[in-house]
């Protein structure tokens, strides 16, 4: 338990100490090795290389120099990453070898280790996280302190004004004047739907019950995303001070984090944050000497898409098989054990200690007019920055992937990108400079959803794509209601009939037909959304659908049982080199000779299309 | 109070309704009828089957009618081509995925998919697809599960779990593979199923049935060297009469027998005869135990699936249990002695059949308690009442133009209070008679006990006989049993005589009763019809008192010596064992 004022002079002096965290001038002697301890880099050894470096440290008797655990800094593709502070140096694909170099050279002689430091997309080579482009047009309030902090020292997370949010709204502010100020941010909510986020907030004051009780929604689903998980990782008090700040608004008590079993770090961190702020008092009885009183569990999600929609989250911490329930009643009235519940997405939470500090106008004034804020994005597919970005709203789809995102490799065209993830749609190349925002993303047929932006290059099918994403769906249905359990079988059926070459036109007609009728009448989210993957696609792609229906032709050459490869005669020079790149000896002909392929053998690898010098096979 | 009303408009009409009515029964009331398949009234609310989506002006999708609530103002249509397009494919989806062997179907004609089907004029299934394919269960004693049929509407689920409080199944799996099953997808016999059978009376289609043993009692009909013997239970009466198009709970009692007779049974007995057996010898040792305060409350043992439940839920409780076999046992065994030694006839010869309103009897049936020193069986074959009407439809027989006849002598009189056995509280009323006559000596006049009828789950009264208080409770339904054997084991209860049915409503509502369609059971208080019958029954019998008929006091003259006697008890009592919930 800690006094305010035991809490005001840990962050003062704790923030002093930081300082070379934030100031690459800062006035000290200490060195900081900052080594990222995400999902990403832990599972390319980083854990070793945090170790190592301890190690030698020791070994060498070092004095004034720091090995620091943090969480993600956000360019995963360059993992594992050492950052040393204050010169914000940044060493990207670590290896534990590397260490003693990185002691030897960079710490004890000053000097940069010239063969790991991060290179850009045009392969200069950078000195610091700064310069890099990926970071460049990319702005941090979720994301503040991953990567800055140690997210398992309580002290850390106050020296960046941590608890000052809750202990300003306890100490003198109003349940309403909260709201009001959360209300007059713009902020929505994060997790796909994009609610206001200080409307539920009011509905849920508004609810009469003298139990309440706020939820965090960590049971973060979409294949790619993993901005949740990152601010889990690397600043999870920030999620716990919003969920007491919530939960002092409203009226609660009691909170639940529900996070998947498969963020093991996360969970851990959790763990260790809700013991060091019950240890401090800022989660428990009479926080900061008020009459509020406060605490949090956390729940382990078995890995059901479907409980990261609300009520499926209710129904699965209430210990009941995770489906959702018909809404209305929403959860503001009728939530956990049927008492109004709050429940907001981690990265919602992840704004909120930031709008009170800084106030509602700053906040506003980032992003679009029905959009404020930023947005974090799980940058992933064809792109050549693969990583976590975050981006005030309103910035371009352009922007996200050519100037922070590096472009498309290998050359590529852009064909596509997909938000949302299986709920979402794909954005063709017409609208890259749709700046992303709820509204936008909508009226173009895709969605927010929890920020997965993957994208696509011109050799994916746009067929395959909803086949592969309705297949998500299809496993990750709970069975509860009739149109998604059997219709989204249905319309995968159907998608792998046209891949497969089997399809008519009539099969899109059905598709469209199933896809317009699930999305009405499914009970929640998932069903609802399950068919705008296929929906997007064609209103995008059309033609593609229609070649594979009736042409029985995958132009992206993608769908193997259609696709058909043959060499143009009047090409062919005869050299012979597909011939030999053939792997089943397909290709036929003598020396010299134009060359045929023997469709019954083909495999349609496409090793002859690479091989052949004058582009004469397709 | 004043009830406050709601205005809405539903497909133009403006209708005022309650409040907290849903949409689905305000439409009822404006005449509007919409599909429903998972809808169970007070049962199943759960808007899983989507065929209910109604269109509401100012909402984004459709609503869910049977559980979303009317607003004042509310603009409904149930009717638009979105609404009818949407219901035609969601229709379409649930029957891709039926086993459409709808000829071979033991719910054909009496199926809501095959009704709504035929309604939607679904002539040809527009989105085919693979078939989630799965085993059948037939291997309990009573119920076959047949997924391959199955909706997934879940009304079986909330039939156990929340109606009956057991669990025994539920949903398992995710998306296109779910489907309903037990703990660990065992067979229903090696879990904790009470065989109570209330699931078949909730499935829409022929998913769930029981475990029909017909055919054996076809092959014993023909059988020259068989004695084939049939007895029916009382709430058999009151309810065959339905699958033959007779309004619900139609006494059809002297269509019955002819129709038995004409099937061919060699006697067609009644078992209600045993029912006054059971009272003789439960009010004997209801009156022994409450005078010694010996293990009290004392609790009835006639229904089966209660029974199970008490051995595998409450084992330290089974010494309150009755030790009388349940009637159509009683009545068995003595078909066996008694009337095997009286006519002559071999009793290995004997086949007795009994036509049930239960599924739990075929379960029963097959104890080993209820098998005698030479390895004979009380009862052979055990069929329900829906059974039963399928013989007589397989027999060609036009039940509703039938002629009445009575039951078979020796063993066909009864009782009014025989009667009453097969409705909640009557077991208990009938009791209270015979102990009432019995501890003070008279023939009282006052025989109808009001405060144990009644479709109330839980009846509670305190009767006075012969000065004594005498506090009893009737419990239908094993949720509602659950509660009394708490409170017993708590020691929270001081009740001396307690009833318990498993099914709600008493037998009756068996789970071997005809089915009716959930928006039959909506609209009419089956139990009460089917109960009102029986009460009927008893008011117009001449003799309304166990011990007063006739046959019950020749045979116990002549072979039972009285109640409790040493031949009573090997033949009239049984034993009771605890029973692991779950065998696997």
């Amino acid at each position: 338990m800690k006094t305010i004022q035991e809490l005001h002079q840990i962050r003062e002096e704790k923030r002093k100490e930081l300082d070379l965290r934030v100031n690459t001038k800062a006035d000290t002697r200490e060195k900081h090795i900052l080594v990222c301890q995400g999902t990403g880099c832990t599972s390319s050894k980083s854990p070793q290389i945090l170790e190592e470096f301890k190690k030698i440290i020791k070994e060498k008797q070092l004095k004034n120099v720091r090995v620091i655990k943090t969480g993600c800094f956000g360019l995963c593709a360059k993992g594992p990453i050492v950052i040393i502070r204050p010169e914000d140096t940044f060493y990207a694909m670590v290896t534990p070898k590397d260490c003693e170099e990185i002691v030897q050279t960079h710490i004890i002689e000053g000097k940069k280790v010239e063969r790991l430091l991060a290179k850009d997309i045009d392969g200069t080579k950078v000195n610091s996280l700064d310069d890099l482009n990926f970071y460049k047009k990319q702005k941090r309030i979720a994301l503040k302190n991953c990567g800055v902090i140690n997210p398992e020292d309580i002290d850390e997370y106050l020296a960046f004004d941590g608890y000052l949010a809750l202990e300003k709204i306890l100490t003198g502010m109003s349940q309403d004047e909260v709201i009001e100020e959360i209300m007059q941010s713009g902020i929505r909510g994060r997790g796909g739907a994009g609610f206001p986020t200080g409307k539920k907030w009011e509905l849920t004051k508004a609810s009469e019950g003298k139990q309440k009780y706020v939820v965090c929604n960590a049971d973060e689903g979409d294949p790619g995303a993993f901005m949740d998980r990152s601010i889990l990782e690397g600043d999870p008090h920030s999620v716990l001070e919003a969920m007491a700040i919530a939960a002092y608004c409203i009226g609660a008590n009691q909170g639940f984090i529900y996070v998947r079993a498969e963020y093991p770090i996360a969970v851990k961190r959790l763990e260790i944050a809700i013991r060091q702020a019950r240890e401090y008092g800022l989660l428990g009885k009479h926080i900061f000497n008020t009459d509020f009183d406060f605490d949090i569990e956390i729940r382990l999600g078995a890995g059901a898409f479907v409980c990261g929609e609300e009520t499926a989250l209710l129904e699965s911490i209430e210990g009941k098989r995770g489906q959702p329930r018909v809404k209305p009643p929403y959860p503001a009235t009728c939530g956990l054990w049927g008492k109004p519940t709050l429940i907001n997405n981690v990265e919602t939470y992840a704004n909120i200690a930031q709008i009170i500090l800084k106030g509602s106008k700053w906040y506003a004034s980032i992003g679009t007019e029905k959009s404020k804020g930023t947005k974090v994005f799980a940058l992933g597919g064809n792109v050549n920055n693969i990583g976590l970005v975050e981006v005030p709203m309103g910035t371009t789809l352009r922007e996200i992937v050519y100037d922070i995102g590096g472009g498309i490799p290998n050359g590529r065209d852009f064909k596509a990108a997909q938000t949302g993830g299986p709920s979402g749609g794909c954005i063709p190349k017409e609208h890259l400079d749709t700046p992303i925002d709820y509204e936008s993303l909508k009226e173009i047929g895709s969605m927010m959803g929890s920020g997965g932006l993957i994208v696509m290059d011109d050799t994916k099918c746009m067929v395959s794509l909803a086949k592969f994403y309705l297949e998500f769906t299809v496993s990750e249905s709970c069975g509860k209601c009739t149109p998604c359990r059997i219709g989204t079988k249905r319309m995968h059926e159907i998608l792998e009939k046209l891949c497969n070459g089997e399809g008519t036109s009539l099969d899109i007609y059905k598709l469209e037909k199933l896809a317009t009728n699930i999305q009405k009448s499914s009970i929640c989210g998932l069903g609802q959304s399950a068919p705008n993957p296929v929906i997007s696609t064609l209103k995008y792609f059309r033609e593609e659908f229609e070649e594979h229906a009736i042409d029985k032709n995958c132009r992206a050459l993608e769908c193997k049982a259609m696709s058909k490869i043959v060499i143009q005669e009047e090409k062919c020079k005869g050299c012979g080199l597909c011939q030999k790149s053939c792997p089943v000896g397909a290709i036929e002909g003598e020396a010299r000779e134009k060359r045929i392929i023997n469709q019954e053998k083909c495999i349609k690898c496409g090793t002859c299309l690479a091989s052949c010098p004058f582009k004469a096979i397709g | 109070m004043k009830e406050e009303l709601v205005t809405l408009t539903i497909d133009d009409q403006e209708i005022k309704v309650k409040k907290g009515t849903t949409i689905l029964q305000a439409a009822k009331q404006a005449g509007i009828d919409i599909p429903t398949l998972c809808f169970l009234k007070d049962i199943n609310e759960v808007g899983d089957c989507r065929m209910c989506i109604v269109e509401v002006e100012g909402r984004r999708g459709f609503a869910t009618s049977c559980i979303q609530k009317v607003e004042e103002g509310m603009v409904v249509h149930t009717n638009t081509q979105n609404v009818l397009e949407a219901r035609h494919v969601i229709l379409d989806l649930i029957i891709s995925n039926h086993a459409k062997d709808c000829l071979t179907c033991t719910r054909s004609g009496n199926c809501e998919l095959q009704d709504l089907a035929t309604k939607f004029n679904i002539s040809k299934v527009e989105f085919e697809g693979e078939r989630a394919e799965h085993k059948i269960d037939d291997l309990s004693p009573s119920i076959v599960r047949d997924f391959n049929k199955c909706i997934l509407c879940r009304r079986c689920v909330a039939a156990c779990k929340n109606v009956q409080k057991i669990g025994a199944i539920d949903c398992i799996n995710r998306g296109f593979e779910s489907c309903i099953s037990t703990v660990g997808d065992h067979s229903l016999k090696d879990v904790n199923c009470t065989f109570c059978g209330q699931c078949i009376q909730a499935c829409p289609t022929g998913a769930l049935h029981e475990k029909e043993t017909i055919d054996d009692v076809w092959i014993k009909l023909k059988d020259p060297k068989a004695h084939v013997i049939v007895q029916t239970a009382p709430a058999v009466r009151v309810a065959i009469g339905e699958e033959f198009g007779m309004p619900i709970g139609t006494n059809a009692t002297g269509k019955m027998v002819t129709a038995l007779k004409r099937l061919g049974f060699d006697k067609v007995f009644d078992t209600n005869t045993g029912a006054d057996f059971t009272i003789m010898e439960e009010a004997n040792e209801f009156i022994e135990r409450f005078q010694e305060s010996e293990n009290l409350p004392m609790i009835t043992s006639c229904s089966p699936g209660w029974v199970k439940y008490i051995e595998m839920n409450y084992p330290e409780l089974l010494p309150h249990l009755s030790s009388c076999k349940s009637p159509h046992q009683m009545f068995g065994a003595l078909l066996k002695t008694y009337y095997a030694q009286k006519e002559g006839i071999d009793p290995k010869r004997i086949y007795v059949v009994s036509v049930m309103p239960c599924i739990a009897k075929k379960f029963e049936r097959q104890r080993k308690e209820m098998q005698n020193k030479e390895g004979l069986y009380d009862v052979d074959n055990v069929i329900t009442t829906r059974e039963l009407s399928r013989m007589i439809k397989q027999a060609n027989i036009e039940f509703e133009k039938l002629e009445e006849s009575q039951f078979d002598a020796p063993m066909g009189e009864a009782t009014g209070a025989a009667a009453i056995f097969g409705t909640t509280g009557g077991v208990m009323e009938a009791a209270l008679r015979t102990a009432q006559d019995t501890l003070t000596g008279k023939d009282l006049e006052k025989i109808d006990f009001e405060q144990v009828r009644g479709g109330d789950g839980i009846k509670k009264a305190t009767v006075t006989i012969a000065g004594k208080e005498i506090k009893v409770v009737a419990a239908s339904g094993l949720a509602n049993a659950k509660e009394i054997l708490e409170e017993i084991k708590q020691k929270k209860a001081d009740y001396q005589f307690v009833e318990i049915m498993a099914c709600p409503g008493g037998c009756v509502m068996g789970g071997g009763q005809p089915i009716k369609s959930s928006k039959i059971r909506a609209q009419v208080d089956v139990r009460k019809l089917r109960a009102n019958s029986l009460y009927s029954i008893d008011e117009k019998s001449t003799i309304r008192k166990s011990h007063e008929n006739p046959i019950i006091k020749k045979i116990y003259k002549e072979f039972l010596e009285k109640s409790g006697s040493q031949k009573a008890e090997e033949l009239l009592h049984t034993t009771y064992q605890k029973r692991e919930k779950y065998q696997i």
